[in-house]
């Protein structure tokens, strides 16, 4: 279970402090997913950096009854000197996992070949980012955190990432950020959305959805006058 | 089972040993990584680590050498550098690889289990382990070859040794902490560390100052440090002036700021 109590972020900025989320409340049972639509800005990015635990709530608190991923996908935290391999172990001795029954896995998937062994920082966009979903998927989670932003790549690549993380992870609670509906649809059971620093609960995506295409878009920041 | 990961730390309140397992995993992992991403693996590889500084050291005891710089003392001008700029280096590499050491692992803190403390505990045990490396190295080098007299009491040796990297490590988290709030911190230390050099010990003894001057001098912690280690070194041959007391006290003291600082520091991180 993840429950989410009144956590609301505050941004020190030049202009003074900006509130992103305001006092926000959620809870997933395990297994369960759950859709979060919110347009560009909405604060989806720092609701994913807070439950992934990077950063600590201005006020509330987030309770994790259940390990809890970091955002899927995130290639940030790779040192692009070091190999894809080198990324791999680094990983896995973060979590204690053994790499090496991971080995066939993550080299079939991120079809690198030979590049395996080279630094990330001779890879294409594309190779870095199957090196990063893959990585994502080698250390088991109870709930994944999921930027749909970030997951970007051919239709393919899109398809791969679905099976393993829709289907054969089906069993794994879900927290899905996205401003794309219809991936909503066919993955969560419900769906929020956030606006205007607040999350708003549905009990269906289409409720949900309703609401979040009635909305006007954001007025850009007061501050900003 | 995914909850054996220890990826769940807050879920519950992991118990005190398990904790102790994930963040000695964690500081291990984050030393490898330092180590490959620093070094490399070409020529040296990770001998880099040790080599360094002995070149520094190597490079100054040259010099004074050259220019006859062991003021005040009768002592032979190799074994006065080789104690004094090691005694410098461990406390001064181990700020400076402290310093912005948060902001260049801010995406490091998605991985739950990395928390800023351990960042900074990797590097500051690498670079103690470097430089204790170095002096150890360089000291049996010379020894062996008679350039320098063998320890006259190595206990004291290691015990102002350690000192100076009790300090190096609480200067290094209060300074590093500090770094992550304003990044003055940041563009002060290099001058700072230039000037702290020359009132660090490492290049005179205390006693061959005036009265007031040891007062003065004796009010920086790492001049006891480098005393001491001398007196172990030395022995009855050099007079030295050291405050066992004085020094630990101001490095535990530097040590509670430092953690206090950090633990603000993590509590405002914003990841990128």
């Amino acid at each position: 279970m993840i429950h989410v109590d009144n956590v609301s972020k505050v941004y020190r900025t030049r202009f003074g402090p900006r509130t992103v989320l305001d006092r926000i409340n959620l809870r997933l049972e395990p297994g369960r997913h759950v859709g979060i639509l919110g347009r560009n800005g909405a604060g989806k990015s720092t609701l994913i950096r807070l439950l992934s635990g990077a950063e600590m709530p201005t006020s509330g608190r987030i309770h994790r009854g259940m390990s809890v991923s970091w955002p899927l996908a995130f290639g940030g935290a790779f040192q692009t000197n070091l190999t894809g391999l080198d990324n791999l172990k680094f990983i896995c001795r973060i979590y204690g996992v053994d790499h090496r029954p991971l080995l066939p896995f993550v080299e079939e998937f991120t079809e690198l070949g030979t590049y395996f062994k080279e630094p990330v920082s001779h890879y294409s966009m594309g190779m870095v980012t199957r090196l990063a979903f893959a990585l994502s998927m080698a250390i088991e989670f109870d709930c994944f955190l999921i930027d749909e932003a970030m997951v970007v790549g051919d239709k393919r690549f899109h398809d791969r990432c679905h099976v393993e993380l829709f289907q054969k992870r089906r069993d794994r609670a879900f927290i899905l950020v996205t401003h794309d509906a219809d991936v909503i649809r066919l993955y969560c059971q419900r769906a929020c959305v956030l606006h205007g620093g607040r999350l708003f609960e549905f009990d269906t995506v289409d409720a949900a959805y309703a609401f979040y295409e009635s909305q006007p878009a954001p007025a850009p920041a007061p501050v900003s006058a | 089972m995914s909850t054996d990961l220890g990826v769940s730390r807050q879920a519950g309140a992991p118990s005190l040993g398990r904790s102790l397992v994930i963040q000695a995993r964690v500081i291990r992992a984050l030393l490898l990584r330092e180590l490959i991403t620093r070094f490399g693996r070409r020529n040296l590889g990770l001998l880099w680590l040790v080599v360094e500084p002995m070149l520094f050291t190597l490079g100054v005891a040259a010099l004074w050498t050259a220019v006859g710089a062991s003021q005040g003392s009768n002592l032979p001008i190799v074994a006065f550098a080789i104690t004094g700029y090691s005694s410098v280096l461990v406390w001064r590499n181990t700020v400076t690889h402290c310093v912005n050491a948060i902001h260049q692992n801010l995406n490091l803190l998605y991985h739950r289990n990395v928390r800023v403390l351990d960042v900074f505990a990797a590097r500051i045990l690498l670079e103690i382990a470097g430089a204790t490396a170095s002096f150890a190295v360089l000291s049996a080098i010379f020894v062996g070859v008679d350039a320098m007299a063998s320890p006259d009491d190595l206990l004291k040796v290691l015990a102002g040794w350690l000192l100076l990297c009790w300090f190096g490590a609480a200067l290094g988290l209060a300074v590093g902490a500090a770094s992550a709030f304003n990044e003055i911190v940041t563009r002060i230390w290099a001058p700072v560390a230039y000037l702290l050099f020359p009132l660090s010990g490492a290049a005179f003894m205390v006693d061959a100052l005036p009265r007031a001057g040891q007062q003065v001098v004796l009010l920086f912690p790492m001049v006891h440090g480098v005393e001491m280690v001398r007196d172990g070194f030395f022995g009855d041959s050099v007079r030295t002036h050291y405050d066992l007391g004085y020094m630990a006290t101001f490095s535990l003291l530097l040590t509670l700021v430092g953690l206090l600082l950090l633990r603000v520091a993590g509590r405002r991180v914003e990841a990128q």
